[in-house]
C-alpha cells in the first residue's frame, strides 16, 4: 500500500491544478469541480491518516526525490493527517451551507474566482499542515493570505472593501515579521528543512552560544504568526471582515483560516525550535498573557454588539485567545487542549455562522438584534443548530465546547504561577459566553409581537433550502461526535503529538 | 557589541530600513504610504539576506571552466530565497494597489481614516 504515501503530495496539487482549471470554467462547473475536490480531498487525507494509524510512524515524502538537506520534503504524521480531513471536512460543510448566498450576493462573472479562490485556499491549508519546510510555508502562508483576501471581498460593498485592506495589512505586517523570524533562523542553522533546523537547534543550545538570536527569532515568528490569527489586540480587521463578507467566506475564514497559522505555529513550537527550548524561552508568557486577555476582550465586546454576525466574530477573539493561551501554558497538556479547542472551535463557529445566516434569512435579511425576535420558530431547523453553537461555545457537557475547557483547566491546575489565572480567565469568559449566547437564543425562542419596526420575516421551511439544511445537520452531527466520542479524538491528538518532533 | 555592528553595517541597516518599512505600513493613514512602507519592509529582508549570502572574495554558482572547489562559490540558497520573496511581495502589493484603486473610487480618498469615517456615516 505504498501508493498512499503519494497522496497528501497529490491533494495539495490537485488543489493547484484545480484552481488553474477554474478559471477557464463557467461558475456551475467551477462549482461542481470545487466540491469534487473538497470530496476528493477528504478520500485522499482520510486513506493518508489510516495508513499513519495503521503503520504507527510519520513518514517523511521527499518531494523531486532530492535528498534530505537540498530537497524539499513533506512529513506526514497522525496529527497532520487528522488536521487535513478535518479541514476537508469543514471546508465542505461551509460552502454547502453558503450555496444560497454566493448565489444571491456575487456577482454573475465573477462566481468562478470564487472557487478559484476556495480551491488556492484548500491547497494552502493542506501545505501548510502537510509542509516540512519553512520557506514553502512562508509561501503557502502568503497564498493563503491573498486567497483569504479574495474571499473577503467578492462581495462589493464598502464594508467589505474596507476589511480586506485592513487584512491584509495586518497579515502583512504579521508575514514580514514571520519571513524576518525564519531568515535569522537560515542564517544561525543553515537549514530550511524543520527537522534539519531542530537538530541544528539543539547544538546550538548546548554549546550555549547564539542564545539571543535564537530567542528573537523564535519571537519574531509567533508573534508574526500571532498577528495573522488575529490574536488579541490585532482583531480590528476581524469583526468586519467576518461580520459583511458572504457566508461561506466568513466560515471558511473563522474556523479554518486562522487555524492554518495556529498550526503553522505549533509546528514551529515542536519541529523546528524543540519544545523544551520554547518552554524556556519567555515567548510563551507573552502569548499566555495576551490569549487571557483576548478571552476576556473578545467577549466583553461581543456583549456590546447588536449584529449578529459581528457578534460571533467577536466570540472568534475569545475563541482565539483560549488557543493562545493553551500554547502558553508551556505543558504537553495545554498543548492538547489548543488543539483540541481548534478541533471544537472551527466545527462549532462554521455551525453559527450557517445558522445565524439561517435566521437572518428568516427576518427579513436583518441581523439586528430586535429582528431576529421569534427567528427560531420561523426557521426551526437554524433555531436548534444555533441553540447546539451556543450551548457548545459556552461548554455545556455533551457539546464539543465542554471538553476543550474541561481539557483547559486540567492542564491548568497543578501549574506553578498560571493556575490561578487560567481558571479565573476560564471562569469569567464562561460567563461572559453564556450572557451573549444565551441572550441571543432567548431573543430568538421570543415569540414575536406586532412591532411595526420590526423587520418583516417569513417562516422558512427545511426543504426550500435543502444545502444549507444537510450542511447544519452535519454541523450539529459532528459537535456531538466531538463532544460525547471526545476520548479517542484526544488521544489521536496525543499519538499526533508524539511523533510530530 | 559595538565593534561587532560596525563590521555588520549592512546587517544593522537592513534591520533599521525594516523598522522604518514597519512603522510606516502600520501607522501611516495615507494608503499609498502604507503600500511604500511594505516595500521598504520587504525589501529591508532582502537586503539582509542577501548582506548574509554573499561572501567576500567567492563568486556566484555559476560553472564556467569546470568545478573549482567548493570553497570558491557562494551559498545560492539565498538569492534563490530572494527571488521567490520578491515575487510574493510584487503579487501582495499588486493586490493592495487594486483595493487600493477600488477604494478611492468609491470614496474618493486615500486616507483609511476617512474612509472608516464615512462607513460609519453610511450606517450600515
Amino acid at each position: 500500500m505504498d501508493i498512499i504515501r503519494n497522496f497528501p503530495a497529490v491533494s495539495i496539487l490537485l488543489c493547484l491544478f484545480a484552481g488553474i482549471i477554474s478559471s477557464g470554467l463557467r461558475a456551475r462547473a467551477a462549482g461542481i469541480l470545487n466540491m469534487l475536490l473538497i470530496l476528493t480531498g477528504i478520500a485522499l487525507n482520510l486513506c493518508t491518516l489510516v495508513y499513519v494509524i495503521f503503520t504507527g510512524e510519520p513518514y517523511v515524502y521527499v518531494m523531486g526525490k532530492f535528498p534530505a538537506p537540498w530537497g524539499n520534503e513533506i512529513r506526514v504524521g497522525e496529527l497532520e493527517a487528522f488536521m487535513a480531513v478535518f479541514f476537508c471536512i469543514i471546508m465542505l460543510l461551509s460552502m454547502m451551507g453558503g450555496s444560497l448566498e454566493r448565489k444571491r450576493e456575487i456577482e454573475d462573472g465573477k462566481k468562478n474566482l470564487y472557487y478559484i479562490m476556495v480551491d488556492l485556499l484548500l491547497s494552502s491549508l493542506l501545505a501548510l499542515v502537510y509542509t516540512n519546510d519553512l520557506f514553502t510555508a512562508y509561501v503557502f502562508v502568503e497564498i493563503n493570505t491573498i486567497s483569504a483576501c479574495g474571499l473577503i471581498m467578492i462581495r462589493q460593498n464598502g464594508r467589505t472593501l474596507e476589511a480586506s485592506i485592513r487584512y491584509m495589512i495586518m497579515s502583512l505586517l504579521g508575514s514580514g515579521l514571520l519571513l524576518l523570524g525564519l531568515c535569522f533562523l537560515y542564517d544561525l542553522t543553515g537549514h530550511l528543512l524543520m527537522s534539519n533546523i531542530k537538530e541544528q537547534v539543539g547544538m546550538l543550545a548546548a554549546q550555549g552560544t547564539y542564545h539571543m538570536p535564537l530567542i528573537v527569532a523564535l519571537g519574531l515568528m509567533s508573534v508574526g504568526l500571532a498577528i495573522k490569527s488575529a490574536l488579541y489586540p490585532f482583531h480590528t480587521w476581524l469583526p468586519d471582515a467576518y461580520g459583511y463578507s458572504t457566508l461561506s467566506s466568513s466560515a471558511i475564514l473563522s474556523s479554518l483560516v486562522s487555524k492554518g497559522y495556529i498550526f503553522l505555529l505549533l509546528k514551529i513550537f515542536y519541529r523546528v525550535m524543540g519544545f523544551e527550548f520554547v518552554k524556556e524561552s519567555k515567548v510563551i508568557h507573552v502569548l499566555f498573557v495576551f490569549g487571557i486577555m483576548g478571552m476576556i476582550m473578545g467577549s466583553l465586546n461581543a456583549i456590546l454588539e447588536d449584529n449578529i454576525r459581528r457578534m460571533i466574530a467577536f466570540s472568534s477573539v475569545a475563541q482565539i485567545g483560549y488557543i493562545f493561551m493553551g500554547f502558553g501554558l508551556g505543558t504537553t497538556e495545554g498543548v492538547i487542549a489548543s488543539i483540541y479547542h481548534v478541533v471544537s472551535h472551527s466545527a462549532s463557529k462554521a455551525l453559527l455562522f450557517v445558522a445565524a445566516s439561517g435566521l437572518t434569512d428568516a427576518s427579513g435579511g436583518s441581523c439586528r438584534y430586535r429582528d431576529l425576535t421569534g427567528a427560531g420558530f420561523r426557521n426551526k431547523l437554524a433555531g436548534v443548530a444555533f441553540t447546539v453553537g451556543s450551548l457548545a461555545m459556552v461548554g455545556m457537557p455533551v457539546f464539543s465546547g465542554f471538553i476543550s475547557k474541561l481539557l483547559f483547566s486540567q492542564a491548568a491546575i497543578g501549574h506553578a504561577y498560571k493556575m490561578l489565572p487560567t481558571l479565573i480567565a476560564l471562569a469569567i469568559s464562561t460567563v461572559l459566553n453564556a450572557v451573549y449566547f444565551m441572550k441571543t437564543v432567548i431573543r430568538i425562542y421570543t415569540p414575536a409581537q406586532d412591532d411595526p419596526e420590526m423587520a418583516p420575516g417569513r417562516v422558512i421551511k427545511m426543504r426550500e433550502q435543502k444545502q444549507k439544511s444537510a450542511a447544519l445537520i452535519c454541523f450539529i452531527i459532528l459537535n456531538l461526535v466531538l463532544g460525547l466520542n471526545s476520548q479517542p479524538i484526544i488521544e489521536m491528538i496525543r499519538n499526533g503529538l508524539g511523533m510530530f518532533g | 557589541m559595538g565593534a561587532n555592528l560596525f563590521t555588520n553595517y549592512g546587517e544593522a541597516v537592513a534591520m533599521i530600513l525594516f523598522g522604518i518599512g514597519f512603522a510606516n505600513l502600520l501607522l501611516q493613514k495615507n494608503m499609498i504610504k502604507k503600500i511604500i512602507g511594505l516595500n521598504i519592509m520587504d525589501t529591508a529582508v532582502y537586503l539582509f539576506l542577501a548582506e548574509k549570502g554573499y561572501i567576500n572574495g567567492r563568486v556566484a554558482p555559476i560553472v564556467v571552466d569546470g568545478v573549482q572547489d567548493a570553497q570558491a562559490y557562494i551559498n545560492p540558497i539565498p538569492s534563490g530565497l530572494v527571488l521567490t520573496g520578491i515575487v510574493v511581495s510584487v503579487s501582495v502589493t499588486a493586490l493592495m494597489l487594486a483595493i487600493t484603486i477600488r477604494l478611492y473610487g468609491r470614496y474618493h480618498t486615500l486616507n483609511l481614516d476617512e474612509i472608516s469615517a464615512q462607513l460609519k456615516k453610511e450606517g450600515r
